[in-house]
């Protein structure tokens, strides 16, 4: 059993069923099952709570404190003109929560069968933050047209400060989708290699004698720890993607 | 010094940069902290920037695990 530790094989892309048009590959990929598959976890989850019951069941009530909380969210970081974009920021936060969590179930048990975190890929995420992105653009164009520009002057700059300020804001808006995409990426497919590799420890004891089976059993000591951080992180990192985006959403609404 | 095993050493010397991003979420964590003590009714208010400066601080140290990795499978 005792293999080569491979920590990045769980990431590959594999063809379920494949489909192609002209020359485009749109096979149906674990990727893609696994996004449906998240998509069916929100709207079983959504479709539960949503009997509109005068005293609400548990169910309701989880709901209920879901939408809430983005409900405050929005309404904390960009005011009463940001109800409406309460839709997309609940979306955006359900769908990586789900994809997160869904990426973390133990489904390696049933052999052949492994989780796909579609968030630990940065086509996903990437693709997430351009919508982020571009509505953030949309929004400020239509709201301000070409005033929408003085976002990068920020309030009370001296004069003589604006060549050195002016550059930086620019730098420092058009790094926002790529560091978005990044940070939910990263954060996932870092936690995902390091649960790999301690998971390889602890299946390879035997190879290391006694002292590969102390490893063995400070590994998983290690990684019932891990395994709960990475639960942690999988809501944090959700959390910051929401906040981040209605931040981002504030300062073309608002500009400052 | 061999390329592979230069790619391996550096690629240990990027990964110090995730010990330094790991000082910087302390120091927010700690000073929200400290801060949120001395006066508790105002700390639930300063949330979204104590997760903002958690995030900007842990982004840094993010690039420095994908600049390991750059490392060690794309060249």
């Amino acid at each position: 059993m005792a293999g080569k530790i491979d920590p990045m094989h769980q990431f590959t892309v594999e063809t379920l069923v494949p489909l192609h048009v002209g020359q485009y590959d749109i096979s149906l990929t674990n990727s893609a099952a696994w996004m449906l598959a998240t998509l069916a976890v929100i709207f079983g989850f959504m479709a539960m709570g949503m009997k509109r019951q005068l005293v609400p069941g548990r169910w309701q009530m989880a709901v209920e404190g879901l939408t809430g909380f983005i409900d405050d969210l929005v309404k904390v970081n960009i005011g009463p003109e940001g109800k409406k974009f309460t839709p997309y920021v609940f979306s955006l936060f359900t769908f990586i929560l789900v994809a997160n969590l869904l990426g973390l179930l133990p489904l390696a048990i049933v052999p052949g069968w492994h989780p796909f975190t579609s968030t630990s890929h940065f086509s996903i995420t990437g693709l997430l933050a351009i919508l982020s992105f571009s509505l953030v653009l949309i929004v400020g164009f239509w709201r301000h047209g070409l005033h929408f520009f003085s976002l990068f002057v920020p309030h009370g700059t001296p004069i003589y400060m604006l060549p050195l300020i002016i550059p930086i804001e620019i730098v420092s808006f058009l790094v926002r989708p790529f560091s978005l995409a990044l940070r939910l990426f990263v954060a996932m497919m870092s936690g995902h290699i390091l649960m790999d590799v301690f998971g390889s420890f602890i299946a390879n004891y035997a190879s290391g004698g006694l002292a590969g089976f102390g490893v063995g059993i400070l590994s998983f000591v290690f990684l019932i720890g891990v395994g709960a951080l990475e639960l942690l992180v999988c809501a944090l990192q959700a959390y910051v993607f929401a906040l981040l985006t209605s931040l981002y959403l504030n300062d073309a609404i608002n500009l400052h | 010094m061999d390329v592979a095993s230069a790619k391996l050493i550096g690629a240990g010397l990027a990964a110090i940069g995730t010990g330094a991003a790991a000082i910087g979420v302390g120091f927010v964590f700690g000073q929200f902290l400290n801060s949120a003590l001395r006066n508790p009714a105002a700390a639930d208010g300063q949330q979204g920037r104590l997760f903002l400066g958690f995030a900007l601080a842990e982004l840094l140290g993010l690039m420095a695990f994908t600049v390991a990795l750059l490392i060690l499978f794309v060249f």
